[in-house]
């Protein structure tokens, strides 16, 4: 044969022991580490630089990943250490970051992730178990702003009802990661993070929660309403106030004015009059008798009036 | 039998001149090929060449950057323009779109972008919008995170899942800050926790080393529950209530206030006007008072009886009935019954 021959065959035969995994070269991607194996025993330390590698041929190379890998919690009830029921939802992140270790004792990702399961599951529920609904809530102990209306009556009232936060999300996090962490170092497995993705009450908490919104709105809504009757109120009272204010005013100046008037009136009278009460009187009376006297009056008069005198004789 | 066995034989032959001798027979008919088609081994040459700088030629859009790897080993990252690498899978190369604004929606999805967007009804997802504030209320939080990658060797090798985590990464950070924070300002600080949210999930999203640069978090909707919805309107409608009452009641001060005024007014006029009347009055009646009086004392008596003639010359032809009784007349009960019948006995 040719050597050109030759030299097909032999790439041929390299390809079809690749295909069987036979072959002495292997690739490690750079988001790969790889544990070599004779008949499922590991030899030597892991590979974990990437590249172009040689093997002797019947070895096996098992490939895991380098990078970071994920763990998504299946979301569960717990109760708080208030004895309230949510739901938690976590997350956390994991590298396989001893690859011999990891493939002695789980082999692949699926064991990992149940592994994983239940280690952080327990966690999860020991750390929210032994903390009360506000730390897991808040993560710092930050000064709520609230409406003025929100406060209710007085405005300490909404910060009294809400404990002081001393661990917050963040730490409780950080709780479960610590004690999960040692437990799975055994594994090969390093948790970078843990985190609380969502947290929510369970159904029935948050009918009462919402209930309790609800009921704050009222409240918040009614109060609206009555300070809107107060102000009304108080403005009708003001109005009430100006109007008599303005009446009263009135009327006493109306009054001071007329008063004065009489007075004066008086003394221009006084000072007429006064010259001669007895002739004003006298000039008076008989206006008054032009004024009253008339048709309907009858008069009877004595002839020896001073009227009727010369009717009865002219002598006196 | 034996004609099984020269049938092996056969095979037998057949593939030992097999395989290689094919490629000894692939390659002897392109030597007779090119005895009769002398333009044949050209053509595979050339076919050969432009499958090889099929492989090594590479061109890099504006928007992207190239990363090269040797045998899975990252050797280098390339800018945009034309390019050379190794050939058949010695170099492989992915292309990271560094510079396209990528967005991930959390509570609710675009389905149908446009001038006027199509979102999907928000109870679908109910599950990443439902969040509990710092007062420990429900609230429904609605937002996009906008991101490029600005790390494409991070970005590819560092983590698996970019788009879970990122996603993940996105919802607790969100929640940390709505943690923090009361419904009231859940609803009307949006931009701070915006933020807030960016700060914090461009730092886990480095400490996470996934490459990805967090350009903006656009807040959405930040509401209520459905549920509570109603009562949330009813408070803003009992502002209006109470602003409409206090109007009400001003109203009424403004329409009544100036007619009090106005009516006072007129009183004071009222009361000047009786002043001046009575004033002028006095001064009249005094003037002819004065005047009168004047005459009288010139003549006294005979202006008293002047005066009071005159006065009864005015007033007895005005009088109805006039009785006279004489002076010495003593009884004088029946005369005093008056009235109608008196014309009866008036001639007594």
């Amino acid at each position: 044969m040719k050597p050109l021959t030759i030299l097909v065959v032999i790439l041929i035969f390299i390809g079809i022991l690749g295909v069987f995994g036979f072959s002495p070269v292997y690739i490690v991607d750079e988001t790969e580490q790889v544990v070599i194996t004779k008949f499922g025993k590991p030899i030597g330390d892991a590979i974990q630089t990437p590249g172009l590698k040689f093997k002797i041929p019947y070895y096996t190379a098992t490939v895991f990943p380098k990078n970071l890998l994920e763990w998504d919690g299946d979301p569960d009830q717990y109760p708080t250490l208030d004895k309230t029921f949510i739901w938690v939802d976590t997350f956390a992140r994991w590298k396989i970051v001893n690859p011999l270790k990891y493939f002695e004792t789980l082999n692949n990702e699926r064991a990992a992730q149940s592994r994983l399961d239940s280690i952080l599951n327990s966690s999860i529920r020991d750390a929210i178990t032994s903390h009360s609904l506000i730390e897991t809530v808040r993560n710092t102990d930050r000064q709520l702003e609230v409406d003025i209306f929100d406060s209710g009556m007085d405005g300490t009232k909404q910060e009294a009802a809400l404990d002081k936060v001393v661990t917050g999300r963040a730490k409780i996090a950080r709780k479960i990661l610590e004690q999960a962490q040692p437990k799975l170092e055994d594994f090969g497995i390093q948790l970078v993070d843990v985190k609380i993705k969502r947290l929510n009450y369970s159904d029935e908490v948050q009918r009462s929660v919402f209930d309790r919104m609800i009921a704050e709105r009222n409240q918040i809504a009614e109060k609206f309403r009555s300070e809107g009757q107060g102000e009304a109120r108080k403005i009708e009272g003001d109005r009430e106030k100006e109007m008599k204010r303005i009446t009263s005013e009135a009327y006493k100046t109306a009054e001071e004015i007329k008063g004065r008037a009489d007075a004066e009136a008086t003394l221009i009278y006084s000072e007429a009059f006064g010259k001669d009460p007895e002739f004003y009187s006298f000039t008076k009376t008989l206006d008054i008798y032009k004024q009253s006297m008339g048709k309907d009056s009858s008069l009877v008069l004595s002839t020896d009036s001073e009227f009727m005198k010369y009717f009865k004789s002219y002598k006196k | 039998m034996a004609w099984d066995w020269e049938k092996l034989q056969q095979q037998k032959n057949a593939r030992q001149g097999g395989s290689p001798p094919q490629v000894d027979d692939v390659i002897e008919k392109f030597k007779n090929m090119k005895g009769r088609f002398p333009g044949a081994w050209i053509i595979i040459t050339l076919l050969v060449i432009v499958s090889i700088a099929y492989s090594m030629i590479y061109k890099i859009n504006p928007e992207e950057l190239g990363v090269i790897q040797r045998f899975g080993k990252h050797v280098r990252t390339t800018d945009p323009g034309p390019h050379v690498k190794w050939p058949f899978g010695i170099e492989t190369l992915t292309k990271v779109p560094v510079q396209t604004e990528q967005a991930e929606e959390f509570g609710f999805r675009t389905i149908q972008p446009g001038v006027r967007s199509k979102f999907s009804s928000d109870s679908a997802y109910l599950e990443e919008s439902l969040m509990l504030t710092g007062d420990l209320n429900v609230a429904i939080v609605q937002w996009v995170v906008q991101y490029n990658i600005k790390d494409p060797e991070d970005y590819l090798f560092k983590v698996r899942k970019k788009k879970s985590t990122l996603r993940d990464l996105s919802e607790s950070t969100m929640r940390l800050v709505v943690g923090d924070r009361s419904i009231t300002e859940v609803i009307n600080k949006r931009s701070e926790i915006a933020d807030q949210a960016k700060l914090r999930l461009q730092k886990e999203l480095d400490e996470a080393e996934t490459g990805i640069n967090v350009t903006t978090i656009a807040m959405q909707k930040t509401t209520v529950p459905e549920r509570v919805q109603p009562s949330w309107n009813e408070v803003n409608q009992s502002q209006q209530e109470k602003e409409k009452m206090i109007y009400e009641a001003q109203k009424q001060y403004n329409t009544v206030i100036p007619q009090a005024k106005g009516r006072a007014e007129q009183t004071i006029k009222e009361a000047e006007g009786y002043a001046l009347d009575r004033v002028n009055r006095a001064k009249g009646d005094a003037a002819r008072f004065d005047s009168l009086y004047q005459e009288y004392t010139k003549a006294k008596d005979v202006t008293k009886r002047r005066l009071y003639l005159e006065t009864l010359k005015d007033v007895f032809p005005k009088l109805g009935k006039k009785y006279i009784v004489d002076s010495d007349q003593k009884n004088l009960l029946p005369l005093l019954n008056l009235g109608n019948q008196s014309s009866a006995t008036g001639g007594n």
